[in-house]
């Protein structure tokens, strides 16, 4: 009986997200001429490089544009993390009997993840730090980091990601956001205003605050994620 | 050029049709699957059925993706719309957020119950 | 653009089995593994479609890390989906 209300439930879903989307031809240029600012893309893809002197729009976008949505989005982060630790909290005296592994990795797996991790937190800084002129930024760069801190996590015993660490890279990050954000709006008169200067289209130092704001969220959300996986690995085992 | 009509309609029912076959499908495992995992992982199937539902509606037939690079100033004519892709760009990290703190519940809800199938949880309180 | 078309239905006709194939299946390991192919071709097809920030994120986000939570979730649960054999993931 319940299989039955559900599949008409999804047959209906279904019907009506086919016609909806019927109506919405794919692959047809719905920006119009971007010249003419009619759209909000056509306004972003327009003045990006002008105004911003950035090369990647999505990056200008999810910074600038957007930032304040971005601000929003790392503090999610921030209270997941939070969240996940208080739901799965763990008493004092338990400490001892964690146990992240209980065989000890292989030592191929310990050498290789030894000579990866450089390797992927080199690829992760890359990806933000070049965040504004190729495709990523600070969100993938930081997940990039956060693997090879799994890398490390699972194939070594006694590897620990240092809870107050992780704890001051993300504070400082957070601050650093949120100043920039603060000193726009005192120089400029908008929060997260763009105050310096945006450089040269393709230069490393270009587009003003926006690399900077961009490697913040990287340090960000690559201590976020590494505090994640950090809590998850460190569950106590079932006897 | 008929030929181009064909295909391209060929693509736009292999876009949008599997992206709703993603939700039906996650939608399906969410109301039917008892296992607290099997539900989770039907969530995350809705999400990816959504994420790419949005980045087809910003696909421009023959466009190039939104980045300047040196020389091709003049590319602006034909980028694809880069809002729905700065939109999915959030809605994935928030995703893994939802998934990440879903799965903590489950966890513990093991660990009181000893199983995580939602049939087999008697008392309420926990 | 005859290889194109070709590419793509493939690659939207795995995308749709494997995710049928992780709602399906009873073993909860293959079932996640079988979703983190649901995003390995996801990416794909973010790229295929202009958007590669969106693959990027997709690739470290969606493939590496929600895998990697599933199974250590797993491995504090219980592996079967019926639950009826106690077969836990092996300790690791």
């Amino acid at each position: 009986m319940k299989k039955v209300l559900v599949l008409v439930l999804l047959v209906i879903v279904g019907y009506f997200l086919t016609d909806t989307f019927n109506l919405i031809p794919f692959g047809e240029n719905r920006i119009g001429n971007p010249q003419d600012e009619q759209t909000v893309a056509g306004y972003y893809l327009n003045n990006t490089v002008e105004k911003t002197s950035v090369a990647n729009t999505v990056t200008a976008i999810v910074v600038n544009y957007r930032g304040f949505d971005t601000l929003g989005e790392v503090t999610v982060l921030f209270l997941a993390t939070t969240g996940l630790g208080s739901i799965l909290f763990r008493r004092k005296e338990d400490e001892e009997e964690i146990e992240r592994i209980n065989k000890p990795s292989s030592s191929l797996m310990q050498t290789g993840s030894r000579v990866l991790f450089p390797l992927i937190a080199l690829l992760g800084i890359y990806v933000f730090i070049h965040g504004h002129l190729t495709p990523g930024g600070g969100f993938q760069g930081g997940a990039i980091i956060a693997t090879g801190f799994l890398l490390m996590l699972i194939s070594y015993k006694n590897f620990k990601a240092g809870h107050t660490m992780l704890n001051w890279v993300e504070s400082l990050a957070g601050i650093t956001f949120v100043s920039i954000g603060l000193w726009g709006l005192l120089t400029g008169g908008t929060f997260l205003e763009n105050v310096l200067p945006a450089g040269e289209l393709n230069n490393l130092i270009s587009g003003g605050v926006i690399p900077i704001i961009y490697i913040a969220v990287g340090f960000k959300v690559a201590a976020e994620l590494t505090g994640v996986l950090d809590i998850l690995l460190n569950i106590k085992p079932k006897k | 050029m008929q030929n181009f009509e064909q295909y391209n309609s060929i693509i736009t029912t292999g876009v949008y049709g599997s992206a709703i076959a993603l939700i039906l499908i996650g939608l399906y495992a969410v109301l039917i699957k008892k296992h607290l995992i099997k539900i989770v992982i039907g969530l995350s199937i809705i999400d990816a059925g959504v994420h790419l539902l949005f980045v087809a509606i910003g696909y421009i037939k023959g466009g190039t993706a939104p980045i300047f690079s040196p020389g091709n100033e003049d590319a602006v004519n034909k980028m694809v719309d880069p809002v729905p892709q700065a939109l999915v760009l959030t809605a994935i990290v928030i995703g893994f957020a939802v998934t990440a703190v879903a799965l903590s519940l489950v966890i513990r809800l093991y660990k009181h119950h000893n199983t995580a199938r939602i049939d087999q949880i008697k008392s309420l309180k926990w | 653009m005859i290889t194109y078309v070709v590419i793509f239905s493939i690659l939207a006709v795995l995308l749709v089995a494997s995710a049928l194939y992780a709602v399906i299946q009873k073993d909860l390991l293959a079932a996640v593994i079988s979703t983190g192919v649901v995003s390995l071709i996801l990416s794909v097809f973010f790229y295929l479609m202009q958007a590669p920030d969106v693959a990027l994120t997709e690739a470290a986000i969606g493939i590496a890390l929600t895998t990697i939570i599933f199974v250590i979730t797993i491995r504090n649960t219980s592996r079967n989906e019926d639950e009826t054999v106690d077969n836990n993931l092996e300790k690791f």
